[in-house]
């Protein structure tokens, strides 16, 4: 049984250290609870079990009851818990939403050597399966936890509000979010974060934001990836453009390249202005 | 196929609300989905009865009601029915148009006895 927040039983999040198990440290105070469970195998917590199967008697006539009540809204308080927990840890967390293979991983670790002097950061990673990509981030030096879904398509609140027990978060520090690669459900799922940021990469077409719509409308800002490519490729840049902001007219957009760096400056100036702009008052609370 | 997902919620609060008040089983769980929102009805009725299974929700129907897309344009200040997200406004054409409605995806009834 869990002790964070009393769950029992099926994904899996894995820590730094093989110990540092989301359920066994101290400071575990989860303010919420649920009725399904989470496997904890190893080092790592599995998500994804099914609900019990009980019955129970009770009253036998036939009736109606209204309950108008949004399917989202237990992600929806987990994600408010997350983000109250954040601004009280005085962090800024971003959600990095995309396609698999866009170069997510690879700019993070770019932003991670370009801010870690300046800014603390943490990193949880989403997957369905392994922990490859936290290793990549851990190379870096910046701590990392690892997220397994499983069958699972999205990363939700809840799996968020566990690792964010695996984390030593710091004051003034950024927390970047990478989501499982998928440019569908996780455009559904609140995580807590400030902002969401889509990548799109130049070899996945123009069009991706008519297809997609749901994750561009979600977005605050999309980068545009793997500009490096473009004189390899037709893609049009101006009509990709033109795609995300008929879907989100408040999107920003950014061309960078994770791989020569090209545009990252801006990138980076874009996190350190908001965070700023987030952490200042959070600072002045504190 | 976070529908998945989004039918445990279902069940989930159908559990809390037998919490308060208690019933033996559930005949029909209807949904209120928007058109423009982030599910898709025939996914959810293809894995409701998997999910389903072995839980209070099992056996029941499921009805989903959908509700059709409407925006707010900011130019010509009327509210209109839209087929996109990121559709212009079917009166003057403009893209200042704001969604005001089809985002749904709400439990709204439980028929049980």
């Amino acid at each position: 049984m869990c002790t964070v927040c009393g769950c029992g039983a099926g994904g899996l999040i894995e820590a730094p250290e093989a110990d540092s198990h989301v359920h066994s440290g101290p400071g575990h105070s989860h303010p919420h609870r649920h009725d399904h469970g989470h496997r904890h195998s190893g080092d790592a917590i599995d998500f994804g079990a099914g609900l019990a199967g009980v019955s129970l008697p009770g009253l036998s006539q036939e009736r109606t009851i209204r309950i108008e009540r949004d399917i989202l809204s237990k992600n929806a308080a987990y994600a408010e818990t997350n983000r109250t927990l954040l601004r009280e840890a005085g962090v800024f967390a971003l959600n990095l939403l995309s396609s698999p293979g866009s170069g997510k991983t690879t700019l993070l670790v770019r932003a991670i050597a370009d801010l870690q002097a300046r800014w603390p950061i943490a990193v949880i990673e989403g997957d369905q399966q392994t922990s490859r990509d936290a290793e990549r981030i851990r190379a870096t030096g910046a701590q990392a936890v690892q997220i397994n879904t499983g069958k699972g398509c999205h990363l939700d609140a809840h799996m968020v509000g566990h690792a964010l027990q695996c984390l030593s978060l710091e004051r003034g520090g950024l927390l970047f979010i990478e989501n499982v690669g998928n440019l569908v459900c996780p455009a559904a799922f609140d995580l807590g974060e400030a902002f969401k940021v889509v990548v799109l990469s130049v070899t996945e077409g123009e069009d991706k934001p008519l297809k997609y719509p749901d994750m561009f409308a979600a977005a605050d800002l999309m980068l545009l990836n793997k500009s490096d490519l473009l004189p390899h490729l037709d893609f049009d840049v101006g009509a990709c453009f033109a795609a995300a902001a008929r879907v989100n007219p408040r999107l920003q957009i950014l061309t960078v390249s994770a791989r020569t760096g090209e545009g990252l400056a801006a990138f980076h100036a874009w996190i350190e202005g908001r965070a700023a702009a987030a952490l200042g008052p959070m600072a002045a609370l504190a | 196929m976070h529908e998945v997902s989004l039918i445990e919620e279902v069940i989930a609060l159908a559990e809390q609300e037998r919490a308060r008040q208690p019933f033996i089983r559930i005949k029909t769980i209807r949904l209120e989905v928007g058109v423009l929102g982030h599910a898709e009805p025939e996914a959810l009725r293809f894995c409701f009865d998997a999910v389903a299974a072995g839980t209070i929700a099992e056996g029941s129907g499921l009805v989903i009601d959908m509700v059709g897309g409407e925006g707010w344009c900011a130019d010509c200040r009327r509210t209109s029915p839209i087929a996109e997200r990121f559709a212009p406004c079917p009166v003057c054409g403009s893209v200042q148009i704001r969604m005001t409605a089809g985002g749904s995806l709400r439990l709204t009834e439980l028929e049980v006895e």
